[in-house]
């Protein structure tokens, strides 16, 4: 009861806002090109839900957020615990992730796109780009961060070096691994996104651009809120994957958010 | 001087293979200039005022909208841990706005406020707002109650235990909000550029890359790598200066 009433309060201002929004476009104050009603912006995501259009362009940056996101989580996961095992390894690639790291890669994307074309390779691997330092840092640091007892003990019992990675290494990191992924995800979908309209590949992201090319302001604003949908499932739905990982440890079930 | 020779030399490696990849002719110049004709292109560049300008008013619009978002970030973030009916009103708008990904609002910021200077800067004030509020917010509202409680009993009023306590024991919490930000700052500056822009550095990228001046392409690239470099860097520099009474 006390869940259903927190939600109820906290959706009061929401709703505020939503009447407001529609009050404004509809005194006229604004021109609907700069601030189209809401009930006319939710009478396109409507009519985009009944096309299929809607379906099928968030099926496809989905996809193409996820699958770069996935490659950065592999690589990046990797290059971190590399690092923190091996020394030489770690005294090639620090350097390469501390100039790396501040570096906007979107900046990249038409050295990219010179090289891979107008297409999802290069959405895909702009997406892969942009996580990738953040996950590799990270990850170093949970890796490195492990507490040297439990390696010398386990080392003393005669765990090989598979072993140790697998069954200390691996889970004291987790943690801090599954923080980068979770900061590195909206880095993915902006990436994502920013391609799309760059490229011209459809998805959102291309939609979105195109309604403003054509000066499509109800279109502009559906695409707005169909992309902050898109967003929280994502972003919800690594939270929920980051608790179920960890209901083994403390943070865990304190619930951390993002 | 050997010290920095040592951490930099990976560098010097990749870059002396890019070099070589480049003029052994494995793969076409044309995609890949061979790094001295790059550095060539970018030593042209640095005689140009033309670069300057564009650098000069990217940066300009990355610093107003990120100390725009600064000013009413930690003023919300502040605000909304401080008084109950604030964080209840709008702490559920900010809930509901944080997972957007910024990179959305780059068309929206365009319709309202046109091709130049204003749309970026709305856009990076709007994008940075978010990660510094919730960030203050967490940070003001995780002070310790006795820091309060001592500068009451010593004679501060409401607004003195505001700023001088519950603001600067949140700082490195506010400084964690800053880096998403300043991160955030470069990308929607850079994106919305390439995009759509009539002057800055990413609109160099955009005409170079489409003029196929690759060369001049590749070094304004570089140049958005180094001013994010030296961000950090200053970042770096001001958060140990903020956070020196830590050990």
């Amino acid at each position: 009861m006390t869940g259903l009433r927190s939600f109820a309060v906290s959706l009061a201002p929401v709703l505020v806002l939503i009447a407001m929004w529609e009050g404004v476009a509809r005194s006229g104050l604004l021109t609907p090109f700069l601030l189209p009603a809401f009930s006319v912006v939710i009478g396109r995501i409507w009519e985009d839900l009944l096309s299929g259009s809607l379906a099928s362009a968030m099926a496809l940056t989905t996809a193409r957020a996820l699958s770069g996101f996935s490659i950065a989580a592999v690589l990046g996961v990797s290059l971190g615990i590399v690092m923190a095992v091996s020394g030489a390894m770690r005294w090639f690639f620090d350097p390469i992730v501390s100039v790396g790291f501040p570096t906007p890669k979107i900046a990249f994307l038409p050295i990219i796109v010179l090289w891979l074309g107008l297409n999802d390779a290069s959405v895909v691997a702009i997406t892969a780009l942009s996580p990738f330092f953040i996950i590799a840092i990270n990850s170093h640091a949970g890796a490195s961060g492990v507490d040297k007892q439990l390696l010398w003990a386990a080392r003393s019992l005669g765990s090989k070096p598979g072993e140790l990675m697998r069954e200390i290494i691996l889970p004291a990191a987790t943690p801090q691994i599954l923080t980068g992924l979770q900061i590195a995800l909206p880095t993915a979908m902006i990436a994502t996104l920013v391609s799309e309209m760059l490229t011209g590949v459809g998805g959102l992201g291309g939609q979105l651009l195109d309604a403003q090319r054509y000066a499509d302001s109800p279109g502009l604003f559906a695409g707005v809120v169909e992309i902050a949908f898109v967003g929280t499932v994502l972003i919800r739905g690594v939270a929920f994957g980051r608790r179920r990982l960890l209901c083994w440890h403390s943070e865990g079930r304190a619930g951390a958010t993002a | 001087m050997a010290r920095f020779a040592a951490t930099y030399a990976p560098l010097a490696i990749l870059a002396l293979l890019w070099e070589l990849v480049s003029r052994s002719g494995v793969v076409s110049q044309y995609a890949l200039p061979p790094l001295s004709t790059i550095l060539a292109a970018w030593g042209d560049l640095l005689a140009d005022p033309d670069y300057y300008r564009n650098i000069v008013a990217s940066v300009l619009r990355g610093l107003a909208g990120l100390s725009a978002a600064l000013v009413l970030g930690i003023a919300l973030g502040t605000s909304m841990a401080t008084w109950r009916s604030v964080n209840l009103t709008i702490g559920p708008i900010v809930q509901l706005f944080y997972p957007l990904p910024k990179s959305a609002l780059i068309p929206l910021t365009i319709i309202w406020f046109g091709i130049g200077d204003s749309s970026k800067v709305f856009l990076i004030f709007l994008g940075c707002f978010l990660p510094i509020s919730t960030a203050t917010f967490n940070g003001v509202r995780g002070v310790e109650r006795t820091l309060i409680w001592s500068a009451a009993s010593l004679g501060a009023n409401g607004w003195a235990r505001l700023r001088d306590v519950a603001v600067m024991a949140a700082i490195p919490d506010i400084l964690a909000g800053v880096r998403t930000a300043l991160a955030l700052t470069f990308v929607l500056l850079v994106s919305s550029e390439l995009l759509i822009s009539n002057e800055g550095i990413g609109f160099l990228i955009r005409i170079y890359g489409d003029g196929s001046q690759y060369p001049k392409m590749f070094a304004c690239t570089f140049t958005v790598m180094l001013l994010g470099f030296l961000a950090d860097r200053c970042f770096r520099r001001l958060s140990g200066h903020l956070l020196r009474w830590r050990t």
